[in-house]
């Protein structure tokens, strides 16, 4: 059973919280997420839900609370943006290697400073190589269905790590948006009774969490967590087929659109991919072979099946909502680029940094990004490999 | 307050076992030791980064018998907040049984500086735990760096005695008071060398329903510089001299719990420990007068405070 409403993205997440009903929920209000721990904390007011409410002081807190809490068996999510994932990034670590199944709806925005709100991927992008599993969305629909399939990605047993669903503030967060929403008990069979092996509440069968782990045993800890890693790539593929299964919607790794027999290519995550798609569509209808291919799951990163799917592309452009300073381009550039390098293949690169502090990114200027790539496979030449889009230069 | 029988307490298992790599002489152990004794539920035990963390659970080894969680330095207070929210939620939802204890264990780093904040919210949130500080007076475990509860001049390797700067320069911050300000079901200031005083207090903070906060002076032979055999006679030079009172505030009440006969000079505290070596100068004897006088001031403030004046 689903409903069709009409919600913003920040209440759509909010409502999969409702309807998730974790066991704690430890969350400090930064915008453009403040309006989730809003609406939820009604919810906990109202008795809608059995969660106890942890009103931390701060996002450091709330991570730090959602890590006790979820080493106590609990389902435990919080929920964050920018400067307060930033307060985090010690316990996301933590939280990862200590292998425990937090689920955090991110509400991305752009990393201080100078301040500012509004949508960029500077905050998550940071957090790539934290060991949390990474998914965005297009809409709202997409970061409702992410975060209705987190938990049983993360407590997989196979996984036992902890997922991110990210989706863009304002654009996404702020919007209204006509969406499917699943029965309540739908969402409670679907994502099941959470048992752990482990916890600090057992008091019959104690444990050591988080112990001091020096030159003996450090080293096989991390790579049992990349096994998780890898794991987890093929739990999110069996989650999504279920989930599909469920409502016909969704998508393991990535969206393919129109990318058959697409020349010229372009590899996007977030809200852009809406607007992307409407760009290749104007392009198709000019009879320019255009193509988009919309990331889903960014951590852990499904390099060969990108590549795979990109393989008939000539040239390609990479959009980042996040710059990493390095000189070289964007973050997502930078994997697609060494994917693409391991596959051998002959594909041109480039990488356009876009959208940052909120910047918004018209039809038209993807349009002008297809252009580019037109021009790139009829000249051969690259002339600029990393350009920003949308700036006063 | 349930009987406090010392002798059936005695007898009661160890909650924190030997072999653990703590330093011979060091107080930590002995205070958690104590503690523990206090309660028969389990408890859950959250340690913040420190010596006590790093030399009670080197993998795959762990000196805890019961459950314990490390997560990192400035957050003990949140982590345990999570741990005793899940049991309050799971509890409720009739998915688990039973009473259990949650008990936070921070140095003074982690609670007087770092770990402030944390503190501070699961206090004012009012969780059902008890936090205990054991209080040796500077980041002994990163090698004796001075804190916000190192004591006025004492020469640490942050705040050294040099030629024009007699060792550190401010007066030890008073945190008991600040938790008490909190206005918490229970905040005590205590000492192991007084172990009567500090079991009963740990079991009025586990009996208590909301947070309770114990403070215990806990000496360190490397950082304080003294024998390793001699520690708990200057914990009772601490108590003595009244540079540690030992006070309790339950619901708002404030009670000294020990009042010497006759105050001790503050000279009985200083001289046994080589981190204050320094001031028995002749040019710096004007610093032992000021510490004096500052101890005095704090004692009368605490004997009004308390109703004895």
């Amino acid at each position: 059973m689903s409903n069709q409403v009409a919600l913003t993205g920040n209440e759509a997440i909010a409502n999969a919280m409702r309807q998730i009903n974790p066991d704690v929920v430890a969350a400090y209000p930064i915008t453009p997420q403040t309006e989730i721990v809003q609406i939820f904390s009604q919810f906990v007011a109202d008795g809608e839900v059995d969660t106890d409410f942890v009103t931390v002081e701060s996002e450091h807190s709330a991570m730090s609370a959602s890590v006790g809490a979820s080493a106590s068996g609990a389902r435990a999510m919080t929920a964050t943006a920018a400067n307060g994932l930033a307060l985090m990034w010690e316990i996301l670590y933590i939280a990862a290697s200590t292998r425990l199944p937090i689920v955090m709806p991110v509400v991305n925005r752009a990393l201080s400073g100078p301040i500012n709100i509004h949508c960029d991927h500077s905050d998550s992008m940071g957090a790539r190589d934290s060991g949390w599993i990474q998914l965005y969305a297009e809409n709202a629909q997409e970061a409702y269905d992410n975060t209705i399939q987190a938990f049983k990605i993360g407590e997989h047993e196979d996984v036992k790590l902890p997922v991110m669903v990210n989706m863009d503030g304002f654009i996404i967060s702020h919007a209204v948006e006509n969406f499917n929403i699943l029965a309540d008990e739908d969402v409670q069979e679907f994502i099941g009774e959470y048992n752990p092996e482990h916890t600090l509440l057992d008091a019959e069968n104690p444990i050591t969490v988080g112990p001091i782990d020096l030159q003996d045993y450090y080293f096989e800890h991390k790579r049992q967590q990349s096994e998780a890693v890898k794991h987890a790539k093929k739990v999110v593929a069996e989650v999504a087929e279920e989930y599909n299964e469920l409502t016909g919607r969704g998508f393991s790794y990535f969206e393919e659109y129109k990318l058959d027999d697409a020349e010229v290519g372009i590899v996007a995550l977030g809200s852009t991919t809406g607007t992307a798609k409407a760009a290749v569509d104007n392009l198709r209808d000019e009879g320019i072979k255009a193509g988009l291919l919309k990331l889903r799951l960014y951590r852990p990163f499904p390099a060969e099946e990108i590549t795979e799917a990109l393989s008939n592309l000539k040239v390609l452009a990479v959009l980042d909502r996040a710059e990493t300073f390095s000189d070289t381009g964007g973050p997502v550039f930078a994997d697609i680029r060494s994917a693409l390098y391991n596959a051998d293949s002959e594909i041109e690169a480039v990488n356009y940094i876009y959208g940052l502090g909120g910047r918004d990114t018209q039809v038209d200027e993807i349009e002008a990004v297809y252009k580019d790539l037109q021009d790139i496979l009829e000249s051969g030449e690259v002339e600029e490999r990393v350009q920003y889009l949308g700036v006063r230069e | 307050m349930s009987k406090v029988d010392l002798k059936e307490i005695a007898k009661q298992e160890e909650e924190l076992t030997g072999g653990h790599r703590l330093c011979s002489g060091c107080g930590a152990s002995i205070i958690v030791r104590q503690v523990m004794r206090a309660t028969e539920d389990p408890v859950v035990v959250g340690i913040a980064t420190g010596c006590l963390e790093v030399s009670t659970t080197i993998y795959p080894y762990t000196a805890w018998k019961g459950s314990f969680i490390h997560n990192a330095f400035e957050n003990v207070a949140a982590t345990i907040s999570g741990a005793e929210s899940a049991f309050r939620s799971l509890k409720r939802q009739g998915k688990l049984e039973g009473d259990t204890k949650f008990l936070a264990i921070g140095g003074d780093g982690g609670t007087y500086d770092i770990g402030f904040q944390s503190l501070s919210g699961a206090l004012e949130r009012g969780h059902d735990m008890v936090y205990l500080c054991y209080d040796n007076g500077a980041y002994m475990n990163t090698g004796i760096q001075r804190s916000s509860a190192t004591p006025r001049n004492a020469s640490t390797s942050t705040s050294p005695d040099g030629e024009v700067i007699p060792g550190k320069q401010q007066f030890k911050k008073e945190l008991t008071d600040i938790v008490a300000a909190h206005n918490i079901p229970y905040v005590a200031q205590a000492s192991p060398h007084n172990f009567r005083d500090l079991i009963k207090k740990a079991r009025k903070a586990f009996e208590v329903e909301g947070p309770a906060f114990l403070n215990v002076l806990a000496q360190c032979p490397r950082g304080w510089r003294h024998p390793e055999g001699e520690g708990l006679d200057i914990l009772r030079a601490a108590t003595d001299t009244c540079f540690w009172p030992l006070f309790e505030v339950e619901n708002g009440e404030w009670k000294l719990n020990y009042i010497p006969r006759e105050k001790a000079p503050i000279t009985d505290w200083l001289k046994p420990q080589g981190r204050f070596k320094h001031l028995f100068k002749d040019k710096n004897k004007y610093l032992i007068d000021e510490i004096q006088e500052h101890v005095d001031q704090r004692w009368e403030t605490l004997l009004h405070r308390t109703g004895e004046k």
